[in-house]
């Protein structure tokens, strides 16, 4: 069972070397190798959603990715995104809206947030709430997420009218 | 171990037989390791093979590589022109972060019951295509599935393609699903395809899912929809689905309720697919 292996990818835009087991989740490779403990690890079999990461400009699970997996890849993490400023507005209207209270879900649910702003930027309650579905929430209803994720595009929206 | 080519893919497996386990998407089979539910000795991990990621038009069928996304079906221009229904089957899997993980092929090796894609396939009469060492085999998909999770699919072999025959220019289809929440397992699913010359109805597929052991093609209620006075056929189409419905209880309800949801499937399907009072 001492058997690894040597991997190098980038995270949050640096290049990272190291050996690592077959079995290990890119999730417990992040949180437990490289101390990005911003990565929550819920369920543990892809369900919850809040270990949401990006892999290769993709939304995945990464507790459902073996970090041996991952040579060559680009992964972003919640503090790769805060970091570079990527979604401080969204960051922001979470704050405001009071879409986190014990805040276990929170780095999914921006991840995710984040990727449908992508992609449509002018969703409806009913498209986020589709969107985020795979993403849990214990603590708010949902209803100040979707109301942030609301927020976050329409003000996205009204500075690129200006 | 990663796989360079699918011959040291099917080498392996031929090596480690049934210890041996291909990891493609992995959004079923890593949830499976994660809960001790499977312990293969090898993991063979094909997403490295390029070859197995394609989508083409031959001229004569869709082919879909075993490793395309489930994300890929959303918005492939090639599937929404001549598999439309597989474009629309495909936003009901799951949620966003498993869909651009999850294959086609896994989806179609993994076989449960609630799953789409199994059904567009059989909807569809697609065809599996099977290789191993031996050579190659293709496998249609009212063949291919043989019960809950069961397939036939052989220890040795690697799903590597399923070819999609094309669309008629009269064919309609409707994929509709009841569920309780966006992504969730559904409680009853329906994939439909019909062919539709002068406003009558001249074939017509349905394929139920998440009320069997596999995806079951209502042969009954299909034909019914086709015979006796226009005004008659939905009603005799529902009540003909009780002849090839066997629903098994699960956590969604009783039979009698699977049964229900399969009569009201199908009238939204039916208007769906354009064919209500003709």
């Amino acid at each position: 069972m001492s058997e690894t292996h040597a991997i190098r990818l980038r995270i949050n835009g640096e290049e990272v070397s190291r050996r690592v087991s077959p079995r290990q989740s890119l999730a417990d490779f992040l949180r437990d190798d490289l101390g990005l403990t911003g990565t929550h690890l819920g369920c543990e079999h892809g369900v919850c959603g809040a270990c949401t990461v990006r892999v290769d400009g993709g939304i995945m699970r990464s507790c459902l990715l073996l970090a041996v997996q991952l040579e060559g890849a680009e992964v972003e993490t919640i503090e790769g995104l805060s970091e570079s400023g990527a979604i401080a507005d969204l960051q922001a209207a979470f704050h405001e809206r009071n879409a986190l209270q014990c805040g276990f879900c929170t780095a999914g649910m921006l991840i995710t947030a984040a990727a449908l702003l992508e992609t449509n930027g002018a969703p409806s309650r009913a498209e986020i709430r589709d969107y985020l579905s795979g993403n849990y929430c214990r603590c708010t209803g949902y209803h100040a997420i979707v109301d942030a994720v609301e927020a976050a595009a329409r003000s996205r929206r009204q500075r690129q009218d200006r | 171990m990663r796989a360079r080519t699918l011959d040291e893919a099917l080498n392996a497996l031929a090596a480690h037989g049934s210890a041996a386990k291909v990891l493609a998407g992995g959004q079923s089979l890593v949830p499976a390791l994660a809960m001790r539910l499977s312990e293969p000795a090898l993991l063979i991990d094909i997403n490295g093979l390029a070859a197995m990621q394609a989508i083409e038009w031959s001229g004569t069928h869709l082919r879909l590589g075993a490793l395309v996304r489930h994300a890929e079906l959303e918005t492939s221009p090639l599937v929404r022109k001549h598999a439309p229904l597989l474009a629309m089957a495909a936003p009901h899997i799951a949620h966003p972060a498993i869909r651009n993980r999850g294959t086609l092929g896994g989806s179609l090796a993994f076989a449960d019951p609630a799953a789409e894609l199994p059904a567009v396939a059989v909807a569809l009469d697609a065809t599996i295509v099977l290789m191993g060492r031996g050579g190659t085999r293709r496998v249609g998909a009212r063949e291919f599935f043989r019960g809950l999770y069961e397939t036939s699919l052989r220890s040795d072999e690697i799903i590597a393609a399923v070819e999609i025959p094309p669309m008629q220019p009269e064919s309609r289809v409707a994929f509709l699903e009841l569920v309780r929440r966006r992504g969730d397992y559904a409680m009853a699913e329906l994939a439909a395809t019909a062919r539709i010359t002068d406003g009558r109805i001249e074939a017509a597929t349905l394929v139920y899912f998440g009320v069997g052991t596999a995806p079951v093609l209502a042969r009954e209620g299909a034909q019914a929809l086709l015979d006796g006075l226009p005004a008659a056929r939905l009603r005799a189409a529902q009540a003909a689905l009780d002849r090839d419905l066997d629903p098994p209880a699960d956590q969604h309800g009783d039979a009698a309720v699977k049964r229900h949801l399969a009569r009201v499937l199908l009238q939204r399907a039916v208007t769906a697919l354009g064919m209500q009072s003709r």
